[in-house]
């Protein structure tokens, strides 16, 4: 077992466990650390993965931001007995089951064939590698970086057709856009009310 | 095993969608039911990623199809939590049990 394959496993057993752990706490504060656990372990999948600007990303923004978000969310509604809000054993019972089901219907229907090492040149040859360099041309609308290669997965006997360059200037400017939206709209609905009838 | 196969990343992202999903069905706090959304939404993230690195067609794609789910997560969280915020200063509670003015 190779260096990779067993940062893998630890990343992913880390990952994995804490998940469940988000699950099955009951206090809603535990359940926020164990979110913040995860989302660090999905960072380092990432990092594995080669996406190193995505995986920042997922820290700076996921870690950094939403769990921020979500923890002034739990200390301003935390009080008594919201923090720890008990389910029946019968929904528990139910839940299990329909979450092995569903974690059995989607294992069945892995792809499999994959069991592969990805195209190493990728990793080694820093002309294609995917790094953010690109990934920031791409979003600069430049559409001569997005790879040529053919489409697979495609039904046998089957032509597949050569793939249209796109860039992505324009989703790139909606997102933002729309982000700027939704926090002014965000900032404008938690607002502090201004109480009738008492003089500010 | 000895090499990691795309399956093994897609089996994490897998076990990460179901645990985001009864998250969302079963916690009462509705902050609860936000982490949920995001570890579905971590899930599919990892999807995205994984095959980015492993089908070199869709190399760039994955990845910012990635990136644009991590900003469509923080817009979703911010909208949510006021909306929580709103609800619990209305109703003082955050149970999402309680939530059921508009039941028809």
């Amino acid at each position: 077992m190779d260096q990779r394959t067993l940062l893998f496993w630890i990343i992913a057993l880390f990952t994995g466990l804490s998940a469940i752990a988000v699950l099955v706490s009951q206090n809603i504060v535990r359940s926020a650390v164990w979110l913040l656990f995860t989302l660090g372990g999905t960072a380092g999948v990432f990092f594995l993965l080669g996406a190193d600007f995505v995986a920042a990303t997922q820290l700076l923004i996921y870690v950094g931001g939403i769990l921020v978000l979500v923890v002034f969310g739990v200390m301003l509604t935390a009080q008594g007995p919201f923090i720890t809000m008990k389910v029946g054993a019968a929904e528990w019972v139910i839940a299990c089951t329909v979450g092995l089901l569903l974690l059995g219907a989607l294992t069945v229907s892995l792809p499999g064939g994959f069991i592969s090492e990805p195209p190493s040149a990728q990793m080694t040859d820093p002309a294609r590698s995917m790094n953010s360099a690109a990934l920031g041309e791409v979003f600069l609308g430049v559409d001569s970086v997005i790879p040529r290669a053919k489409l697979t997965g495609l039904p046998g006997g089957s032509k597949a057709p050569d793939r249209t360059p796109v860039a992505y200037l324009l989703p790139f400017e909606i997102v933002s856009v729309h982000l700027l939206v939704v926090l002014i709209g965000a900032a404008y609905l938690a607002r502090a009310k201004r109480r009738r009838g008492v003089l500010s | 095993m000895n090499v990691i196969g795309l399956d093994a990343y897609l089996l994490l992202g897998a076990l990460l969608f179901v645990c985001g999903a009864l998250c969302m069905a079963m916690k009462r706090n509705a902050i609860g039911v936000l982490m949920g959304v995001e570890l579905v939404l971590n899930g599919a993230n990892i999807n995205f990623v994984a095959f980015a690195r492993y089908n070199p067609t869709f190399q760039i794609e994955g990845q910012v199809f990635a990136l644009f789910v991590i900003v469509m997560a923080a817009a979703e969280a911010a909208i949510a939590l006021a909306i929580v915020l709103n609800f619990y200063n209305n109703h003082l509670t955050v149970d999402v049990d309680t939530a059921e003015e508009l039941k028809g």
